[in-house]
């Protein structure tokens, strides 16, 4: 079973600077782990939607155990958008290609001008994992790496809104929710979860030699 | 931001300077004549469908297009967990 996460982001800047920002958002401080950023297709369709796709290169940083599986130096991210100028909406939906069966990540975020003038991000994503008898801890792992990747993209995001548009208070730019109380209590056991499975997969290997 | 292709930088530079330009001051302002950048467009794609290749990166994984299909709506169903709003004022 796929693990799920939502967040909720407001960002203190209209729409219309969310979405000039949104393309310029690398590099920034907190996007180390982006190395390369391109567009492979863009049209505006009949309905006066903007439609990108952008390929981003990213490291792939795993914790010792995890080595096994994810021998890739960094992987390869596709995000599509879709720019709506009448419902004043930004939907991202990003996926990594390659390497599936180990960990698929995808999300989603809707980017939606509020009545006050500021932005809110609704974010979802799925995390999988195929690799049998190491499924539930490679999914443990990737939602933590995707919370901590979240937290980055937002801080990075909103750095850059701060230069792009200096006259803001950048005290207030941010404000996150987290709505998803599961997940966090997941996460909090993906440690253990780790352990509990690395330690069966030994002691069975043992028993077998 | 660097292009996945190290010979494509000047020419993704070129055109994401272009893009941005018309970003705010056509597209946000209205129009729908996305001709200003295509030709910029061209030259940079062809440096980067080369880079991409010579990456090795699966051109028809790169096809499909996600974010019009079902697949994303079907996959909520997998696995929601029941979600309690949860004020978690950081500001």
């Amino acid at each position: 079973m796929a693990k799920y996460y939502e967040n909720s982001t407001v960002f203190n800047y209209n729409y219309e600077q969310v979405l000039q920002g949104f393309w310029k958002r690398y590099p920034n401080p907190y996007s180390t782990h982006v190395l390369s950023e391109d567009t492979i297709q863009r049209e505006i369709r009949d309905d006066g939607k903007l439609y990108s796709k952008r390929i981003l290169t990213k490291t792939n940083r795993v914790p010792k155990w995890g080595e096994r599986f994810f021998k890739a130096k960094f992987v390869c991210i596709v995000e599509e958008s879709l720019v709506d100028p009448k419902a004043k909406t930004l939907t991202t939906h990003t996926r990594n290609i390659g390497f599936n069966r180990i960990m698929s990540v995808t999300e989603r975020v809707v980017y939606q001008a509020d009545h006050h003038g500021k932005t809110i991000a609704n974010r979802s994503a799925w995390i999988d994992s195929q690799v049998f008898g190491f499924a539930t801890p490679i999914r443990a792992f990737g939602c933590e790496r995707f919370k901590k990747n979240c937290q980055k993209s937002n801080l990075g995001f909103n750095y850059i809104l701060g230069i792009l548009f200096p006259l803001q208070n950048p005290n207030s730019s941010l404000h996150q929710q987290d709505v998803t109380q599961k997940f966090k209590d997941v996460a909090k056991t993906a440690g253990e979860h780790m352990k509990e499975q690395i330690y069966q997969a030994s002691h069975y290997n043992v028993s077998q030699n | 931001m660097n292009s996945i292709g190290e010979d494509c930088n000047e020419l993704k530079t070129k055109y994401d300077t272009c893009f941005n330009h018309w970003f705010s001051e056509k597209f946000l302002r209205g129009s729908t004549d996305d001709s200003a950048c295509k030709e910029l467009f061209k030259m940079y794609q062809k440096c980067v469908q080369d880079a991409l290749h010579v990456h090795q990166i699966d051109i028809k994984d790169l096809k499909h297009n996600h974010i019009d299909g079902t697949e994303f709506e079907n996959s909520k169903t997998e696995d929601k967990p029941k979600v309690e709003a949860q004020s978690n004022d950081t500001s």
